[in-house]
C-alpha cells in the first residue's frame, strides 16, 4: 500500500513537471509584445528593453524556464506583471470559492446521482425511462447556459436572489449560501445528468454478479444485498465517474464563475489568459493540476483500500 | 393463464439494417431530422439570411421581433436570425473538427494498442490517463493566451483533449475481439493484420465511435460556445456563444435575446445525444427485450388472495414441480419457452438428479425453485409447491419473493456451478458464513462465528481459523466450493439445490467433493437436488434421476434403471458419450504404428 501510494505520487510529480515544462514552453511564444503592453504605446524602445530586462523575457527559454521552476520549488510563483500582487496570494484569495463550489457541486453530483441510478438500476421500467429522458436533457444544457438561465430568471426576472454575488472570503455564512447556490446547481446538473446513468450500468453490472444470487439463495434481504455487497461493489466505478466530473467541473467553473461574478480561480484565469499575464497563468495551471492530482492520487487510494487484493498486499 | 408459446415460433426475428431501426424509432428520426435541418440552415446561410451576420442598423438596436428584422435586432442592431444561422456555420463546423481530431488521433492509436498491446499499448494509455486529468478549459485559456483568439486552433486542442475518449473506446473493443475465434481464423488462413483490422475489427468498432462521436459533437459545441461566451473568440464571427454573450448583456433591456441562441444550442445538442440513443438502442434491438404485456382482458392474479391448497394426497413430497413451463418474453411479443411441462418430486433424504445437456433447461427449473429467476422470466405455466405450500401456485406468473424470501437460506439453500464468482471477493469468507445464520437463526455473532469455524473443519478444511480469516481471491476454488457447501448446509436447510456443482473443478478436487457432499447428505439427511450433465456424478450420488432435453423431461426413474435400461433415446446418447462404458483402447504397437505409415 505504502508503495502503490509512493509509486502513484511520483506519477503525479511527473505530470506535474511535464505540465509545467509544456505550458511554459506554449506561453514563452506568446510573451513577444508583453512588455510593450505593459510601458504602454508611447515608450521608447529603451524602456521597452528596460522592461523586457526587468521581467527576464530577454533572457533564453532555458535560462527562464530554470529560473521560475526553481523560484516555484521554493514556493515563489513570482508577481503578476500587471498587478504586481504576488502569484501565491492571489490564488490563495481566490481558491477556497472554487474549491467550495466545485466541492459542493460534487457532493451534490454524488449523493443525487448515486440515489437516481440506484433507483434506475433496482426498479427499472418507468424510473429507468425517466433517468433516460432526464440524462438527454442535462446533457443538453451546459452549465453556463443553465448559468445565465438562472440569472435571467431568478436574479433579473424574479429577484429572488442578488445578480452578482456578494461573496468575500470574510463574508458569512448566509452571503455564501445565497451566493452559491445557483452556481451549484448550475453546474451540478450537468455532472449528475452524465453520473447518474454511468452509476446506474455500474450498478446494474454488479447486480448481476454470481454472487448476488448466492446471497439471495442464503437468505439474505435485498435491501443489504444492494447496500452493503452491490454498492460497495460499485464504489470504485462510481468513483473514477465521479473523479473525472470533478476534473470537468473545474473547468466549467470558470464559465460559471464568470457569469455569477464570483471571484474565483476562473475569473483570474480568464483575466490573466486575455492580458498574457504569464506568471498568473503558470500558477493557476501549476495549482489546477495539484488539485487534480490530488484528487485523482485520493480516488486511487480509497479504491485501493475498497480492493482486499491490493490493501492485504 | 398463459399458454405456453409452441418453440420455434420465437426465433422468428425481422432482420433489419440498423439505419432503418433507427428511423423507424420515433426519437430517433426526429433526431436525424433535427440535425439536417439545423445543419441546412446554417450551410446555406448564405442564402437564407436576410442580412449579412456584421450588417449593422444603429439607428434599430434591441428591436423586438417581427417587421422587418423576423427575430429582432441585437446590441448592435444587427439581424438575430441572420446571425443565429451563419452562426450555426462556425459553431458547427468546430464541433465537426473537433470530433475528427479526436478521431484521428484515438481511433488508430486505439486500435494499434487493443490489437498489438506491448510498450506502445503502455506508453499510449499513460499519454491518455495524462491528458484525462488535465482540464479542458484552463488548457484552453492557455493555448489562447499563447498563440492568440483562433476558434480552429482552440477546437484541435480540445479535439486532442478528447482523443482519450477514443482511444480508450476503440481499445477496449478492440481487446475483447482480438481473440475472438473468427478473428483466430483469419489470422490462420493468412489474412494480413491490417485486412484484419479493416475487415473485422472496423465493422466492431464503428458503432460505438458513432455514439461516442454524438457526445463529443455535442461537448464541443458547448466548450465552443462557452469560450466565445467569455469573449475569447474571435468577435467578427457570429456564434451562438457570442450571441449569448450579447444577450446576456442585454438582459435588463431584452431577456428574449437570450433565448434564441440558448434554444439553438440545446436543440443541437439534444439530436445528438437522441441520435446517439437511437443508434445504441438500434444495435441492441437484438437482445433487447420489452417490458411484458398482458392479453387484454386479463386480470393480473390477486398476490394478497388466500393460496389455494395443493393436491390431496401430495402433501408430504418434500418438493414437487408440475407441468412448470418458464418463458422469456421477447421484442416481438412472443414468448421464448426454456422449460415446458416439466413435473417431478422430492422427498425428505432423497437424492434426486436433473441430468442434461447445456440448453437443457435443467438450471432455469433449479432456479425457478429457488426464486432465483432473472427478472425478465416469467413462469408461463404449472406449479411448484414445497413441503405442502405453493411457492408458485397455479395461475402465478412469477415466483413470489415474498414467500421464498421465507424459504431460502432457511429450508431450501444453493451451491453453484463457480465457487469463485459466487463468493463477494469485497469481504471475508468468514463473514459471508456468518452473516447468513445471524439473519437466518438469529443466533448472535459470537455463536455463529463458532458454528463456522465447525463447518469448516466439517466440509474437510484444514485449517478452519485461517480461511475463516481470508478473503475469497485467497483460496483455491476447491477450497471455495467447500465453503459454499459450508454456507448452503449452515441453517440446517431440508432441501440443496446443486448447480453442477464439480464442473468448474479441477478432476481429483471433484472427486474430494462429491464424497462431501455425499457424507454430508447422509448425516443431515436433507434432500438434495443435484443439477449436471455427467453421468458420473448421477451413478455416484443420485436415488432418482430426471432427464431433460430442450425444457422437457424425456425420461425419469430410479438411477440403477436409467443406467442399465435407458428406454428414452437421448438418454442412451448421453450416457453412450461417457467414456466408462468404452472398450480400453488397445496400445499401439510398433506393428501397427509400421501399418498405419505404409
Amino acid at each position: 500500500m505504502v508503495s502503490f501510494t509512493l509509486r502513484r505520487l511520483g506519477a503525479g510529480v511527473v505530470l506535474l513537471i511535464a505540465i509545467s515544462i509544456l505550458t511554459y514552453s506554449i506561453l514563452f511564444f506568446s510573451s513577444a509584445n508583453i512588455a510593450r503592453n505593459l510601458v504602454g504605446d508611447q515608450a521608447t524602445e529603451e524602456q521597452v528593453a528596460l522592461k523586457e530586462q526587468q521581467l527576464g523575457l530577454d533572457q533564453p527559454f532555458l535560462s527562464r524556464f530554470a529560473d521560475w521552476f526553481m523560484s516555484a520549488l521554493s514556493g515563489d510563483f513570482g508577481r503578476s506583471w500587471f498587478t504586481s500582487e504576488p502569484v501565491a496570494v492571489a490564488i490563495a484569495n481566490r481558491l477556497p470559492i472554487t474549491l467550495t463550489l466545485v466541492a459542493v457541486a460534487i457532493l451534490l453530483t454524488a449523493i443525487v446521482s448515486t440515489l437516481i441510478g440506484m433507483l434506475a438500476a433496482v426498479k427499472r421500467g418507468w424510473m429507468d425511462r425517466a433517468v433516460q429522458v432526464g440524462a438527454v436533457i442535462g446533457y443538453a444544457a451546459p452549465g453556463f447556459v443553465l448559468a445565465v438561465l438562472f440569472v435571467t430568471l431568478f436574479a433579473v426576472q424574479l429577484r429572488l436572489v442578488p445578480p452578482v454575488s456578494t461573496i468575500s472570503p470574510g463574508a458569512g455564512a448566509a452571503a455564501w449560501f445565497t451566493s452559491l447556490l445557483l452556481p451549484v446547481i448550475a453546474l451540478a446538473i450537468n455532472a449528475v445528468a452524465s453520473s447518474a446513468q454511468q452509476l446506474r450500468s455500474a450498478i446494474i453490472k454488479q447486480l448481476e454478479r454470481d454472487y448476488v444470487r448466492t446471497l439471495r439463495s442464503r437468505g439474505i434481504a435485498e435491501r443489504e444485498i444492494l447496500f452493503r455487497h452491490v454498492l460497495r461493489s460499485a464504489a470504485p466505478a462510481g468513483l473514477t465517474i465521479l473523479s473525472l466530473q470533478f476534473i470537468g467541473m473545474l473547468g466549467g467553473a470558470v464559465i460559471v464563475e464568470q457569469i455569477f461574478a464570483l471571484p474565483g480561480i476562473g475569473s483570474l484565469a480568464v483575466t490573466a489568459t486575455s492580458a498574457g499575464d504569464i506568471p498568473v497563468v503558470m500558477g493557476v495551471v501549476l495549482f489546477t493540476v495539484i488539485i487534480v492530482i490530488v484528487v485523482n492520487l485520493l480516488v486511487d487510494l480509497v479504491n485501493g483500500w475498497l480492493n482486499p487484493k491490493v490493501r492485504v498486499s | 393463464m398463459t399458454e405456453p408459446t409452441p418453440a420455434g415460433q420465437s426465433g422468428v426475428v425481422v432482420r433489419s439494417t440498423v439505419f432503418g431501426r433507427i428511423v423507424r424509432n420515433p426519437l430517433g428520426l426526429t433526431a436525424i431530422v433535427a440535425l439536417v435541418i439545423i445543419g441546412a440552415a446554417a450551410a446555406f446561410a448564405q442564402v437564407l439570411a436576410p442580412y449579412d451576420q456584421n450588417f449593422s442598423d444603429i439607428t434599430n438596436t434591441l428591436a423586438a421581433p417581427g417587421g422587418e428584422y423576423i427575430l429582432g435586432t441585437d446590441s448592435g442592431g444587427r439581424d438575430v436570425l441572420s446571425r443565429l444561422l451563419y452562426g450555426g456555420q462556425l459553431t458547427l463546423a468546430s464541433a465537426l473538427l473537433c470530433a475528427s481530431v479526436a478521431i484521428l488521433i484515438g481511433l488508430p492509436t486505439g486500435l494499434i494498442a487493443g490489437y498489438y498491446g506491448g510498450w506502445f499499448d503502455s506508453t499510449a494509455s499513460w499519454f491518455a490517463n495524462m491528458i484525462l486529468s488535465l482540464p479542458g478549459i484552463m488548457v484552453l485559456l492557455s493555448v489562447r493566451a499563447a498563440l492568440g483568439p483562433s476558434v480552429w486552433l482552440a477546437m484541435i486542442v480540445f479535439g486532442i483533449l478528447l482523443s482519450p475518449g477514443y482511444f480508450r473506446l476503440t481499445r477496449t473493443v478492440v481487446q475483447s475481439v482480438r481473440n475472438e475465434l473468427y478473428v483466430d481464423a483469419a489470422r490462420v488462413s493468412g489474412l494480413s493484420d491490417l485486412r484484419i483490422i479493416a475487415r473485422h475489427i472496423m465493422s466492431v468498432v464503428r458503432a460505438p465511435i458513432i455514439i461516442q462521436t454524438s457526445i463529443v459533437a455535442g461537448v464541443a459545441i458547448a466548450i465552443q460556445s462557452g469560450l466565445d461566451f467569455l469573449g475569447l473568440g474571435d468577435p467578427a464571427q457570429a456564434t451562438w456563444g457570442i450571441m449569448l454573450s450579447d444577450g446576456f448583456r442585454n438582459v435588463y433591456l431584452n431577456p428574449l435575446l437570450l433565448v434564441w441562441p440558448t434554444l439553438a444550442i440545446m436543440l443541437t445538442i439534444a439530436s445528438l445525444v437522441l441520435l446517439g440513443n437511437a443508434v445504441r438502442d438500434a444495435l441492441e434491438d437484438g437482445q433487447k427485450i420489452t417490458a411484458k404485456r398482458r392479453p387484454a382482458g386479463e386480470k393480473k392474479p390477486s398476490r394478497s388472495a388466500a393460496l389455494p391448497a395443493v393436491e390431496a394426497g401430495t402433501e408430504q413430497h418434500l418438493l414437487k414441480v408440475s407441468h412448470l413451463a418458464v418463458g422469456y418474453p421477447q421484442a416481438d411479443g412472443s414468448i421464448k419457452t426454456v422449460v415446458d411441462d416439466v413435473s417431478f418430486h422430492i422427498d425428505r433424504g432423497e437424492v434426486l438428479s436433473i441430468v442434461g445437456e447445456s440448453g437443457s433447461g435443467k438450471s432455469q427449473t433449479a432456479f425457478s425453485i429457488l426464486g432465483l429467476l432473472p427478472d425478465t422470466a416469467r413462469i408461463v405455466g404449472g406449479s411448484i409447491q414445497f413441503d405442502g405450500t405453493y411457492t408458485v401456485a397455479p395461475g402465478d406468473d412469477t415466483v413470489s419473493a415474498e414467500r421464498l424470501g421465507a424459504l431460502r437460506g432457511r429450508r431450501i439453500s444453493y451451491i453453484p456451478q463457480e465457487p469463485m464468482s459466487n463468493l463477494d471477493p469485497a469481504f471475508t469468507i468468514g463473514s459471508q458464513l456468518v452473516r447468513p445464520m445471524t439473519v437466518v437463526l438469529g443466533i448472535s455473532k459470537a455463536e455463529a462465528r463458532a458454528r463456522a469455524l465447525e463447518l469448516l473443519a466439517k466440509v474437510g478444511i484444514p485449517n478452519p481459523q485461517r480461511t475463516f480469516d481470508a478473503y475469497p481471491h485467497e483460496v483455491s476454488g476447491g477450497m471455495a466450493q467447500r465453503v459454499l457447501i459450508a454456507g448452503a448446509i449452515s441453517c440446517e436447510p431440508d432441501l440443496v439445490i446443486a448447480d453442477e456443482p464439480t464442473t468448474a473443478l479441477d478432476v481429483t478436487v471433484q472427486a474430494e467433493v462429491l464424497d462431501l457432499l455425499r457424507t454430508m447428505q447422509r448425516q443431515l439427511g436433507v434432500g438434495v437436488i443435484i443439477v449436471t450433465h455427467n453421468f458420473g456424478v448421477v451413478a455416484d450420488l443420485a436415488d432418482r434421476v430426471v432427464v431433460m432435453q430442450s425444457g422437457r423431461v424425456v425420461e425419469e426413474g430410479e438411477v440403477l434403471d436409467i443406467l442399465r435400461h435407458p428406454k428414452h433415446p437421448y438418454t442412451q446418447t448421453l450416457l453412450a458419450s461417457m467414456l466408462e462404458d468404452k472398450q480400453p483402447m488397445t496400445k499401439l504397437t510398433v506393428d501397427a504404428a509400421a501399418g498405419g505409415t505404409a
